[in-house]
């Protein structure tokens, strides 16, 4: 397969007068501008289907926005749902920037917060910090060999990863019903299966002055760390040099498949770590409630960011903002709460076949020309 | 050990009704997207085509009275979403899977916004033709009511084969998937192909997702497709691309869909996720057994050979 989208490979052709610099920084707005303008499209898009719904798409962008960031309260809610996804849309980023596309993020969440669990009700005596460490080891391993299973899949047998990534969600989710109603059962969870919970006082804490869990840190953390191990390491370069060529990759001796499975190993254990804090910090014990689909919606993130980490961060707020904004669209507007997975879908539409534009808007070739 | 024996048989006639029944929407999907593979493009996105089928099948039936017109309308909207698949995937720089991807997640916003008004009633639902009448056994009777969709299905395979492999148009699309520059050389226009090809394989998908809502209990829910158009691509695969061979294939899938459901009903309930979960189970044993690095898979369309590097 394809190497999915990398920003940093412009167009340019031969004989091109531009310094690298320059280059780079016509480049960088050109992955800004085409983005904006992509969601500009769709905000269009989704306004006439407001109008087609009979509702107000003014009223509808304003309720949006009052719902993310309209006030402080709401700033909290839309950083709240930020965290989970700046964590699984590296699930999808950190695989395909070496090559290997993959969609696993929600089982990788699911089975990262169900191993988190079993981590921390086996270790609930110790205290708080260390039961925590555990859990978040246990989470990101789980969902780490979760996404390398799937990587290792395509990258020794050929199989889609991209298919057997969304099988293993399904199975995910079997194997997190199965347990709750089984051996993690707890007796006292009659109508809403659910596992025993890990004790109240060793929940993960809230950033101090905030009701936003410590999961949003871990989140952004993970993006820089992400940017720094892919933009400015040796093996960064070695997997971007593998998803942009694995061809050119294996003949200058790359080891590919410790490269490929590594950088899925990776993104997978952010999203399980994603899993331990949303068992960690919002439900304190293995449920459906943890299907929440933020793995889903990670994947948009993942591609509205063009599989940056650093965009990643911003983009999630965004997203966070719109996912926030569902319960409001049903109260205000008599919208069902699935508007926002329309929305959703108009982005990810447009952002692919925004894809089609870059090294192609005249503006800024013809930059890039006179530069 | 005669009771043991009863229910043995029970669970093999709730298998074999069930998988009659489970293979119907893997049998369009897997034919309209072994259509769109054969002209060299994958279409993913057909989880989010079943679902809108599904939806669209429901609402007609229950507004018209009508659940012929419903699969009729469920066909329409496939052919649309065929076409803007098909449409994203032309532009340059946008990669098959990516489109699958959005389009998923495009098919199931749109089924879910427009089937939240759905949720509660039941909808007229599609005659079904009574083969077990001649049994006094309550559960063969009821394993032999089959839905006019499953010979449908057995038609158009047959249809399909004949269409790929003595038609004129057929054999083109066939060029088109294997040899695109040799096509391009004998004036055949790829474009043109390819989107016929997508639209009408979408199409076929979403009449197989009106099974879904238009048969018993013939209810929409959001989880009604469970996984099924993705499995379907993986089950041509398994097919090796042959229309005829996408039925055998779609009868197994089904029956591994039927395999918790008949269990319960012999009153083994333990593992019942597990044992629900087997079609996803069953398909990815049959990736990691049917693909290879080392050779081209027999069957596989030119196009998407290359593609896969």
């Amino acid at each position: 397969m394809k190497a999915v989208s990398l920003a940093d490979i412009t167009v340019s052709p031969a004989g091109n007068k531009t310094t690298p610099q320059r280059r780079m920084h016509l480049a960088g707005l050109e992955s800004v501008v085409i983005p904006v303008g992509a969601l500009l499209a769709s905000m269009i898009v989704f306004a006439i289907f407001c109008i087609l719904a009979g509702a107000n798409p003014i009223g509808v962008y304003a309720s949006i926005y009052k719902a993310g960031f309209g006030s402080w309260y709401s700033w909290q809610n839309s950083l709240l749902r930020a965290a989970p996804l700046m964590l699984c849309g590296l699930c999808t980023v950190l695989p395909a920037r070496a090559g290997v596309l993959t969609v696993g993020n929600e089982g990788a969440f699911i089975v990262g917060g169900l191993a988190a669990t079993a981590a921390g009700l086996a270790t609930q005596a110790a205290p708080a910090a260390i039961m925590l460490t555990i859990m978040a080891v246990t989470g990101g391993l789980a969902g780490g060999v979760w996404i390398a299973f799937a990587a290792a899949l395509q990258h020794y047998r050929g199989v889609n990863a991209v298919i057997s990534s969304l099988l293993l969600n399904y199975l995910g989710l079997a194997l997190l019903l199965q347990l709750v109603e089984g051996p993690m059962h707890d007796p006292g969870s009659l109508n809403f299966p659910a596992s025993y919970a890990i004790p109240e006082s060793h929940h993960l804490g809230v950033i101090p002055g905030t009701r936003i869990h410590l999961g949003l840190a871990f989140g952004v953390i993970a993006c820089l760390l992400a940017w720094f191990l892919l933009e400015r390491t040796v093996w960064g370069m070695k997997a971007k040099i593998t998803g942009g060529n694995s061809r050119a990759a294996a003949l200058v001796g790359l080891p590919l498949g410790r490269i490929v499975l590594l950088a899925a190993f990776l993104g997978g254990a952010c999203a399980g770590l994603a899993g331990m804090v949303e068992v960690a910090a919002v439900h304190g014990r293995a449920s459906q409630s943890i299907n929440a689909g933020y793995g889903y919606v990670g994947i948009l993130v993942a591609f509205l960011a063009r599989q940056s980490p650093l965009r990643v961060i911003w983009v999630s707020v965004l997203v966070g903002a719109m996912v926030a904004s569902g319960g409001i669209l049903q109260r205000a507007h008599d919208l069902p709460d699935a508007t926002v997975a329309v929305l959703e879908g108009i982005v990810f539409v447009m952002i692919l076949a925004s894809e089609s534009l870059y090294g192609r808007v005249p503006l800024f070739q013809r930059v890039s020309d006179a530069g | 050990m005669q009771a043991e024996g009863a229910a043995v048989s029970g669970i093999a006639v709730a298998l074999a009704g069930g998988a009659i029944r489970g293979s119907i929407p893997y049998i369009f999907v897997s034919l309209g997207e072994c259509l769109t593979e054969k002209s060299g493009r994958i279409n993913l996105g057909m989880e989010g085509v079943l679902l809108m089928g599904a939806m669209t099948a429901f609402g007609i039936s229950d507004w018209s009275g009508s659940p012929w017109l419903g699969v009729l309308t469920a066909a329409a909207v496939g052919a649309l979403l065929g076409l803007l698949h098909a449409g994203l995937t032309e532009l340059p720089r946008v990669n098959d899977v990516a489109a699958g991807i959005a389009m998923i997640v495009f098919g199931s916003g749109l089924a879910f916004f427009f089937g939240k008004r759905f949720v509660a009633p039941m909808a007229p639902q599609l005659p079904v033709i009574d083969f077990g009448g001649w049994s006094s056994d309550p559960a063969i009777h009821s394993a032999l009511r089959i839905s006019p969709l499953f010979f449908l299905g057995i038609a158009g395979a047959f249809t399909l084969h004949y269409v790929l492999a003595n038609t004129r148009w057929g054999l083109r699309v066939l060029a088109v998937g294997d040899a695109p520059e040799a096509a391009r050389s004998m004036g055949i226009s790829i474009r043109n192909k390819r989107m016929v090809a997508t639209v009408i394989g979408a199409s076929l998908a979403a009449v197989g997702g009106a099974h879904l809502t238009l048969y018993f209990p013939g209810i929409w829910s959001e989880g009604i497709s469970g996984g099924q158009g993705l499995m379907a691509v993986a089950l041509v695969i398994f097919a090796r691309w042959s229309p005829r061979r996408c039925l055998a294939a779609a009868l197994l899938f089904g029956a591994a869909q039927a395999l918790g459901p008949s269990l319960q009903t012999a009153g083994i309930t333990g593992y019942y996720h597990l044992f629900n979960a087997s079609p996803y189970l069953l398909t990815l044993i049959v990736m990691i057994a049917s693909c290879s690095h080392r050779k081209t898979l027999t069957g596989m369309p030119g196009a998407l050979a290359a593609a896969r590097g």
